[in-house]
């Protein structure tokens, strides 16, 4: 019989499914250790949390999670949440994909949950390239950024995903690093227990992928997220982010709409016919 | 609280029918983005849902519609969608997720002339093989065609029935003249309805194995915030759920998924057999052809021309046996169908050497029954 290792946070994990396919130095394990203690110290029953992801490195994290949970197709984690959180109300449906999932592939998606202010958290974890396909570019890398994709550089304009999902209508918008973990728990349990369309950004390095690309050491990634970081209450707009200069953070909204659930159930139809 | 079943007569047109058929069924999700012809069951739904319970989601593509019926679906809802062929060409890639995760949802295409946007308001039967064929890797589906407004309820119940006990998604072919075709409906009384459910797991959460199913192909489905925790991708996946993308895995999971529909075939399919007992000439048609070749067939008897019609209900699984076997007494075959020629590859591999007439139409108006007619005397000995 084989021994499986305990952990204060086994009960949390799928612990058959371990070890994770993560590169070292990847923040992924990082954000997925800082969502199950979340989950943990918020006391929710895990029979009544429901993990959705996308494609993707981060698309997996749904997988190590020990509650039920999806692993949907590429940009779609949004519309099939949006479909459980409307079906069950009584469930917490929470969301982890990529910036590229969710910015680029998924966008329209991503917008559109946010206006309807769907009651789900949204989990995003950034690392400004598409890791699992090898750092090509994607709509949150700098521009000129020399990947496999763009050998010259990139042409592109990155989106500010703070600002984009404030101004599509999100009520709870928050940016944190993968080195930030207290302040990032604290955001994820905020999330977890409020209502309406709850979104954090969570910078992390791809270590593999764009930190070799700019040839940065999986150590050099993790001291500039200390370095750079500045903790700022500003407009999600006046929130900006360099990878290579000043990255701002903090929790930008937080504000109450009806959510959609509360506006489905405040339809009033017609008797009969 | 409004009534789920309408008991009673009604003067509508299809798509309020299939509506009222889904209400029925027990439907209470359903998502859709608005297209012609097809925004009528949209609209019906989204008068009716409120008082029901249910929830009616207009969605912001057809691919945000396709993934939230899943996700509906694995909530334990039935589920919904409907369009026409520009949005299935969207939804292809969740339904696909749909067939591999094993999700029981019904996928209406009210079919209009394509490619592309092609006719709006024009019916058209040129979306056969792009629900069998149009996603991709090895999948079987079922496919429903009703030819009424009658039939839009009717079938719409059974594609509930028939994604339930499959978990597989079920499409009601229809066109834009059934859809939008006035029409009486005969809506039954509520214990007149055979309503199917999914299998649910009867093991305790710590021994169930999400894709681990017995003898019928189809494992029982857990609803998420049952307590069972299960996990599901649309990777190849083991009998847990979890990633498994061996050749082994591959092979073992869409064998299964195949077969689950292909060995019981003889139970899904449906046909309607018009005057084929004696006949020398056989008609297939479906969905509004099959009313103009009614029509040709009872024609033709009267000059004395040995006609029949087979109506398929089932497109997919090609009811192949029906057709191997009245291919050994017939001396020819017409096909009518509104396209440029697709279901009519089905008929001539089964009924082959049986010479077959193609009848193709195209462009919104079905075919007159004096076309079929003349193709039938053609075929005649």
């Amino acid at each position: 019989m084989t021994q499986q290792m305990d952990h204060l946070l086994s009960e949390y994990l799928r612990m058959d499914r371990l070890p994770h396919i993560w590169c070292a130095g990847c923040g992924l394990g990082i954000i997925l250790h800082s969502y199950v203690e979340a989950l943990k110290e918020t006391g929710l029953d895990l029979d009544k949390v429901v993990t959705v992801s996308g494609i993707g490195c981060a698309g997996r994290a749904s997988g190590y999670v020990n509650t039920d949970a999806f692993h949907t197709t590429h940009g779609r984690a949004l519309p099939f949440a949006t479909g459980i959180s409307v079906s069950r109300p009584d469930l917490k449906t929470a969301v982890i994909s990529g910036d590229g999932d969710l910015f680029a592939i998924g966008g329209n998606h991503l917008i559109h949950a946010a206006r309807r202010n769907v009651d789900m958290l949204v989990i995003c974890s950034n690392n400004f390239n598409y890791g699992m396909t090898g750092a090509q570019f994607g709509p949150t890398t700098p521009p000129r950024t020399r990947t496999p994709t763009s050998p010259y550089g990139s042409v592109e304009n990155p989106f500010n995903l703070v600002a984009l999902v404030a101004s599509a209508g999100a009520t709870m918008v928050s940016r944190w690093t993968v080195f930030h973990v207290y302040q990032l728990r604290n955001a994820i349990k905020k999330g977890l227990t409020r209502k309406g369309f709850s979104f954090i950004e969570v910078i992390s390095p791809c270590t593999t992928g764009f930190g070799r690309l700019n040839r940065q050491s999986p150590l050099d990634m993790m001291r500039q997220l200390r370095d750079n970081s500045r903790v700022r209450k500003v407009h999600p707009t006046e929130a900006l982010i360099d990878p290579f200069g000043e990255i701002i953070l903090g929790d930008f909204v937080e504000v109450e709409r009806p959510t959609y659930n509360e506006a489905l159930a405040a339809l009033k139809g017609e008797a009969d016919e | 609280m409004a009534r789920e079943v309408l008991t009673g007569n009604h003067f509508v047109n299809g798509d309020w029918a299939c509506a009222e058929g889904a209400v029925s069924a027990g439907c209470r999700f359903y998502a859709a983005y608005p297209i012609t012809p097809a925004t009528e069951i949209a609209e019906r739904l989204a008068q009716r849902f409120p008082s029901l319970g249910g929830k009616f989601v207009q969605f912001e593509d057809e691919i945000g519609a396709m993934a939230s019926v899943l996700g509906a679906s694995f909530s334990g809802l039935k589920a919904m969608t409907a369009t026409s062929g520009p949005g299935i060409s969207l939804m292809l890639e969740n339904l696909g997720l749909a067939v591999m995760t094993e999700a029981p949802c019904v996928v209406v295409n009210v079919m209009r002339g394509g490619p592309s946007t092609g006719q709006p308001t024009g019916g058209a039967q040129g979306d056969v093989m792009q629900c069998r064929w149009g996603m991709h890797g090895d999948v079987e589906i079922i496919a429903l065609a009703p030819s009424s407004v009658q039939e839009m309820y009717d079938l719409t119940v059974e594609a509930f029935n028939l994604s339930e006990a499959f978990r597989v998604p079920v499409f009601l072919l229809s066109d834009a003249n059934i859809g939008h075709m006035y029409e009486k409906l005969v809506i039954p009384e509520v214990d007149e309805l055979r309503i199917v459910d999914r299998k649910k797991p009867m093991v305790p959460p710590k021994d169930y194995r999400p894709y681990e199913a017995d003898e019928s192909m189809v494992p029982p489905m857990a609803s998420f915030g049952d307590g069972y925790r299960f996990y599901s991708t649309g990777l190849t996946h083991n009998e847990m759920g979890y990633p498994d993308t061996s050749a082994e895995a591959q092979d073992r999971l869409v064998r299964r998924l195949s077969d689950k529909i292909r060995r019981n075939a003889d139970r899904i399919t449906r046909v309607d057999r018009m005057m084929v007992d004696d006949c020398d000439v056989l008609v297939v048609a479906y969905g509004i052809t099959a009313r103009s070749a009614a029509t040709a067939v009872k024609q033709a008897r009267e000059q004395g021309l040995k006609a029949g019609l087979l109506r398929l209900v089932t497109l997919w699984p090609f009811p192949d046996k029906v057709l191997e076997e009245l291919a050994g007494r017939v001396k020819g075959v017409v096909v009518a169908e509104m396209n440029y020629g697709q279901l009519v590859r089905e008929v001539e591999r089964a009924v082959r050497p049986v010479p077959v007439r193609f009848l193709p139409k195209l462009g919104e108006n079905p075919h007159s029954p004096a076309e079929i007619l003349e193709a039938v005397r053609r075929m005649a000995p």
